[in-house]
């Protein structure tokens, strides 16, 4: 049985199986797991490359044996309790850099962990075969993604997890260059009751950790020690304990940047409080060291980059402003002011500088949407149905326009008209001077989406799944029919419509022709906006992912996790996009990595879109306030 | 020079619709190849040729020559306009195709004339209906699923009807203002704008063109390389071929230029601006390339495609 005695073996299946004997290829070990190779031994056991035998697809998976020899049973028993609680921890964890924990299993003197094959080198090998200093770009990346990974491991809860053990053979670079984690805490639990082994390693272990401290700046020391190593070829290993002082890195190579020296330098500062206080903070170091080198950070977790819930990171509001309601929709800045409409039913309007109220406006319905400006006044529409045009300057109406339903579109205001969608099933397109419609088109399905103006046409949604495109004589030039709603905005590059659909497609669009150029499948609906910098799409979708795609390729080129649903809009401020997530988080994201700058937490969920101005980025939560934030 | 130009094409269209957009001049254009700047009188003859004209439409040449040293022609090439002009709809649309022979396999010649025909062949009846019928609707995949499905079928018909043989694919579908790319090896689409900019839109997929990417070697080390045809992808070699696969925008004002290597390898950028800057229509252009890269040795079979959107 399986369960009895985990190994069977093809051949030979009656040879003793006591310590020291290794398993062979072609082994099954727990009637599943197929040993094709020894990839690794060590004191404590060994590591085998072995086939999963349960999917028909090849899936390989790294198993570490370790073998115990304690022949005390009771303490081998208490040893397996630890051991087994330790692999509980484990297999919750879930981060691009750590492998998974599949399985784990033990059997008299022997425990088994079954974990995700990581096809790559560790550093150790890398830096044994290397003959010339790596790039210092290269490291950078690297530890980018390291802090990344210790910051998931201490911000872990209920209890933060120290690794305890950061050195060049514990990191694997896989295929596509990004670091993993490898030799767990796990392995030194088992050992920790053998015998007083110190757990660390000379060389890269701070002082504090040979008095028995396991903190998060044990991790970071041995952090800066392993990039010290890396940036000097200098084995630690081979020089005396926490003697790095004598071996400046700018002595030994001289190509590395006095701000990335100055990072490693405060890392590993013989004293834990002169040290980051948090990996978070030296990730933010790392990336300020980037910035200020020109160094191109690859976006290190191309599918998994996630939203993390830790506190806003160093972003404090400038000014809060409190409605009496949700706020659903975007604000709009203009001359000092910025305008944003509520579902206490008023638009406000406050100083951008202060966000003092200086107006209200009373509609007689909700304000999902994100106000207009044209020649003085503020143009927004209101689930009272109508759209609104007030004077920027007093907050007094100028006049009104009644649809027949609900206005939850936004208002576009082009050639003297303003553009706006209606529940009614039409767009509109009001005169400014007059105040009446000059057309309207009937399109048999609230209209939520948007519309974009542009060269005497007019692109919209509606809930029926299509999009249209009309001139401005009222004439449908085409539609093109989505499989479920658009409630997505359209935007207009230089190729292509783009727009996004609640069947969970982004979609580009020959504006002349309504033609699909191409489909980019997202996880989810989306209701989302896309917008559009430099040839790379951002949209957001009920998946909780913001997409970075490119508009001529239709390739992912990174996407954000959150932890709820993107509905809200994306935009681009100075190469950084700022989304807010059902989660109440509003993100900065580096616009060309995904890579987090920070996040800032509202009390609510954010449904609305940021609006910028002279770095200062405002968002309005459903927590019903507005907050003004430095981008 | 640059503002010259800007006073020449202004972004909003000229009113001057019924101008008429022969040029007056042609014959006293040069006919050959020339590096030196444009004239005056040159320069009116493009303003002249960039008029708006009714309705929009493509304007191409084409030139396939073996070259000098070369004794047989591997090059293929598809090009075919269209423009449907009526009450409901005006569109100028294109396939244009080239498909280079790989010199080191036999089977070479065959392999680019069954690139060529079959990705054609495919497009043609994908988009007759949608473009052309009575009713038209448009078709359910988007253009660059059907290019995609084009170069695998192409793929496909070499290794069957053409085994060993490989080929480079760079196939344009123009509709409007707008193309969608496919390519495959290291045969080159330019946009050519009339400010002199020369922009290449597809990525050779050869080895030396990586190692310039990687920065292991200089792009004039990679001029020079003696493997520098050596390709890492090619139609009819290996599996799977993955094209890529992307959409631009047609240069306004400007050219779409898509040439094999015994052009682009051998001619230098603003030369081949020049020549194309100075003929007075695409097609003497495309034999003033040819003219041109056998003038410089005309090592290599030479294939090109120009296409203008005149609107």
């Amino acid at each position: 049985m399986a369960l009895t005695d985990p190994i069977t073996r093809k051949l030979g299946a009656d040879e003793p199986s006591g310590p020291g004997n290794q398993l062979r290829a072609g082994d099954t070990l727990m009637d599943r797991y197929q040993i094709q190779e020894i990839i690794g031994s060590g004191g404590m056991g060994t590591v085998y490359r072995a086939r999963d035998t349960h999917f028909q697809a090849i899936r390989l998976v790294a198993i570490k044996e370790m073998i115990s020899n304690i022949a005390d049973p009771l303490v081998r028993k208490n040893i397996n309790g630890i051991y087994e609680r330790e692999s509980n921890i484990l297999a919750t964890l879930r981060h691009q850099s750590i492998p998974r924990i599949y399985d784990y299993h033990t059997h008299n003197d022997r425990a088994y962990l079954v974990m995700e094959y990581v096809n790559g080198r560790d550093l150790d090998d890398i830096l044994a075969e290397t003959t010339t200093f790596f790039p210092e770009e290269q490291i950078l990346n690297w530890a980018v993604e390291l802090c990344d990974v210790l910051q998931y491991l201490h911000e872990h809860k209920p209890e933060p997890i120290i690794f305890r053990d950061m050195k060049p053979s514990n990191i694997m670079i896989n295929q596509q260059n990004h670091i993993v984690l490898v030799d767990f805490g796990i392995a030194k639990v088992f050992e920790s009751g053998t015998k007083n082994t110190m757990v660390g390693t000379q060389g890269y272990s701070p002082p504090d950790q040979y008095r028995g401290e396991a903190t998060p700046a044990v991790d970071l020391y041995a952090l800066g020690a392993s990039l010290h190593h890396l940036l000097t070829l200098r084995d630690p290993r081979l020089e005396a304990p926490f003697s790095f002082a004598e071996r400046p890195i700018k002595d030994i190579n001289p190509n590395v940047s006095p701000e990335m020296i100055a990072v490693v330098e405060k890392a590993l500062q013989y004293s834990p409080d002169d040290r980051f206080k948090t990996a978070a903070e030296m990730k933010q170091a790392l990336l300020g060291v980037a910035q200020r080198t020109g160094t191109l950070i690859h976006s290190g977790f191309i599918s998994q980059t996630s939203g993390s819930s830790a506190p806003s990171r160093g972003v404090k509001s400038l000014w809060v402003f409190e409605c009496e309601d949700e706020i659903r929709g975007t604000p709009l800045f203009n001359g000092g002011t910025l305008y944003v409409g509520c579902y206490d039913h008023n638009l406000y309007a406050l100083d951008a500088a202060n966000g003092e109220f200086k107006w209200k406006y009373a509609t007689d319905g909700g304000i999902p949407g994100r106000p207009a400006f044209y020649e003085g006044n503020i143009y927004i529409g209101s689930e009272d149905q109508r759209l609104h045009v007030i004077s920027a300057r007093s907050g007094s109406v100028v006049w009104t326009y009644f649809s027949d339903g609900p206005i939850r579109s936004s208002p576009r205001i082009a050639e003297g008209h303003a553009f706006v969608g209606s529940d009614d099933g039409y767009l509109h397109a009001v005169n400014v001077a007059t105040g009446r419609a000059s057309w309207k088109v009937e399109t048999g399905a609230a209209i939520r989406s948007t519309a974009w103006v542009s060269q005497e046409y007019a692109y919209f949604g509606n809930e029926a799944g299509e999009l249209l495109c009309a001139n401005f004589r009222g004439e449908v030039k085409w539609r093109f029919k989505a499989k479920r709603a658009i409630t997505s905005s359209p935007i207009i590059g230089p190729e292509a419509v783009y727009v996004g659909s609640q069947d969970g497609t982004l979609y580009a669009i020959d504006p002349n022709s309504g033609w699909v150029l191409w489909r980019f499948r997202l996880g989810k609906a989306t209701i989302s906006s896309p917008t559009l910098s430099d040839n790379l799409l951002f949209i957001g979708a009920a998946d909780n992912v913001l997409y970075c795609v490119d508009s001529r390729t239709a390739k992912e080129v990174w996407r954000f996790t959150a932890e709820h649903q993107i509905s809200g809009s994306p935009i681009v401020y100075k190469d950084f996009v700022y989304c807010g997530s059902v989660d109440g988080h509003l993100y900065c994201l580096e616009m060309r990595t995904g890579r987090q700058k920070w996040a800032f937490a509202t009390e609510g969920p954010i449904t609305g879109s940021p609006a910028a101005n002279e770095d200062i980025i405002y968002i309005g939560s459903t927590d019903k306030k507005v907050y003004a934030l430095l981008a | 020079m640059a503002n010259f130009f800007k006073k020449l094409f202004p972004p909003k269209r000229s009113a001057a619709r019924d101008v008429p957009t022969v040029p007056r001049n042609a014959a006293n254009l040069p006919s050959e190849a020339t590096t030196a700047p444009l004239n005056e009188e040159q320069l009116e003859e493009m303003a002249q040729a960039f008029n708006r004209v009714e309705p929009p439409q493509l304007v191409v040449g084409v030139g396939r020559d073996q070259g000098r040293q070369r004794d047989n022609n591997e090059d293929a090439i598809f090009a075919q306009t269209a423009t449907v002009s009526t009450s409901k709809a005006t569109l100028p649309m294109g396939i244009f195709i080239v498909a280079d022979g790989m010199g080191g396999h036999e089977n070479g010649h065959l392999a680019s004339d069954l690139a060529v025909r079959s990705m054609s062949t495919y497009l043609t009846q994908r988009l007759h209906h949608p473009l052309f019928g009575i009713d038209p609707e448009p078709p359910q995949d988007s253009l660059q699923e059907i290019m995609r499905q084009g170069v695998r079928l192409a793929h496909e018909a070499i290794t069957q009807g053409a085994p060993g043989g490989g080929t480079t694919l760079t196939a344009v579908l123009v509709m409007n203002t707008q193309m969608t790319v496919a390519h495959v090896g290291d045969t080159r689409a330019y946009a050519i704008y009339m400010d002199g900019r020369v922009q290449t839109l597809t990525r050779d997929h050869s080895l030396v063109k990586r190692l310039e990417e990687l920065g292991q070697i200089t792009a004039e080390e990679a001029a020079v390389h003696p493997q520098k045809s050596m390709l890492y992808r090619a139609l009819g070699q290996g599996e799977p071929v993955e094209a890529d696969v992307f959409t631009a925008s047609m240069p306004e004002p400007g050219y779409l230029l898509i040439c094999s290597d015994g052009l682009w390898g051998v001619v230098p950028e603003d030369e081949l601006f020049h020549i194309i800057a100075s003929a007075p229509n695409p097609h003497t252009a495309c034999q003033n390339l040819i003219e041109a890269a056998n003038n410089h040795g005309g090592p290599d079979n030479i294939t090109a495609i120009l296409v203008r959107l005149v609107d």
